[in-house]
């Protein structure tokens, strides 16, 4: 296949990209759902976020030890409370760091 | 009275927008070097730059646009590339689902179709995360815009500038939208049980489907996703059922 239709692949997979992000939005937000059903849809993002980052985290970056001492820098700063912005360059510093000095 | 009613009217939306804007910096601060390798990886993979720069602005889904490029240089045909796309980025029907029910004015439905464009794993993360129960449309158009910004202005770097952070600082930003989703889980499980049985639902699920499903068949990541996010949230309603009348589960 040549490079020449490349763009409408492109616009292929923005199509199915979009359509399952916008449908639910622009028709479910004025339905009147169920309580269960509305409890599900609250409970997604605890769900989501705990899949995302387990255990895709162990191998995002050189080695596994030292993705394992930045998440738990990080762990630690949201713990504490500090601003969000403090918890990802802390989790970058600890990867940094530990590679820098073991594992690099 | 000094200042007309039109200014007071603008006056909210504006806030409501820079506030998403300022809070949408995290995201930027990940989203950029990823970015910027995206760019690297597709021009090294000798995709055309105006397909690489067009692939940011329109699909605006990192994991499907390397993934894309991985498949466009080994010769696999554009209805595959299409299919796996989807699969892959079908969960964020559940994220849009979860988030429309957290928009308040009731906006227009094309205020509504313009604002799902920007849902992606890390927007959804951090606008479902924020404190207030009621997320205003203008918001959610801030966080989104600055993540689909910081990436596209990624992007560009990548394709025209080539690597420009040391190599050693390149590999440790590889956590940084982990990071960012470890700082948005953690406070919320120190305050809601739900919230810390479910997630730890769907560590253990997802655990199970990462190391002992490709044992014996092919599951994409977004369909791990999808059954994780399915499974642990229906269990915390079986666990967690809704009380007559409660407003959310803090």
């Amino acid at each position: 296949m040549s490079n020449d239709y490349l763009w409408l692949l492109v616009i292929g997979m923005g199509v199915v990209t979009y359509v399952p992000r916008m449908l639910p939005m622009v028709f479910l937000k004025n339905l009147n759902l169920p309580p269960s059903m509305k409890r599900f849809l609250q409970f997604i993002p605890y769900a989501v976020l705990a899949s995302l980052i387990f255990p895709g985290i162990l191998t995002s970056v050189d080695t596994v030890e030292s993705a394992i001492i930045g998440g738990l820098v990080s762990v630690i700063l949201s713990l504490l409370r500090v601003n969000l912005i403090l918890v990802v360059l802390g989790g970058i510093m600890g990867v940094f760091i530990s590679e820098q000095m073991f594992f690099g | 009275m000094s200042v007309s009613n039109s200014e007071v009217a603008v006056q909210p939306l504006k806030n409501h927008f820079l506030q998403g804007l300022k809070t949408g910096i995290s995201i930027a601060i990940g989203y950029i070097p990823i970015a910027i390798a995206f760019g690297l990886l597709a021009r090294s993979a000798d995709i055309p730059n105006y397909v690489t720069l067009m692939m940011s602005f329109v699909i605006f889904a990192g994991a499907s646009q390397f993934i894309g490029v991985n498949m466009i240089v080994m010769g696999i045909s554009y209805w595959e590339i299409i299919i796996t796309t989807f699969i892959l980025n079908f969960r964020h029907f559940l994220m849009t689902a979860s988030l429309s029910q957290r928009i308040s004015n009731a906006p227009s439905k094309k205020l509504l179709a313009l604002l799902s464009f920007g849902v992606t794993d890390e927007t959804f993360s951090v606008a479902s995360t924020q404190n207030e129960r009621e997320l205003h449309p203008y918001f959610v158009i801030g966080l989104n815009l600055i993540a689909f910004l910081s990436w596209n202005v990624g992007t560009w770097i990548g394709v025209f500038l080539a690597a420009g952070l040391p190599q050693s600082i390149q590999n440790s930003t590889g956590i940084a939208l982990y990071a960012m989703f470890i700082g948005l889980l953690v406070p919320t499980l120190k305050k809601s049980r739900p919230a810390l049985v479910i997630s730890l639902i769907a560590v253990l699920i997802h655990s199970g489907l990462h190391w002992i499903t490709p044992l014996f068949m092919e599951l994409s990541s977004g369909w791990s996703i999808i059954i994780t996010t399915v499974i642990s949230a229906a269990i915390g309603v079986v666990l967690f059922p809704a009380k007559e009348g409660e407003q959310d589960e803090q």
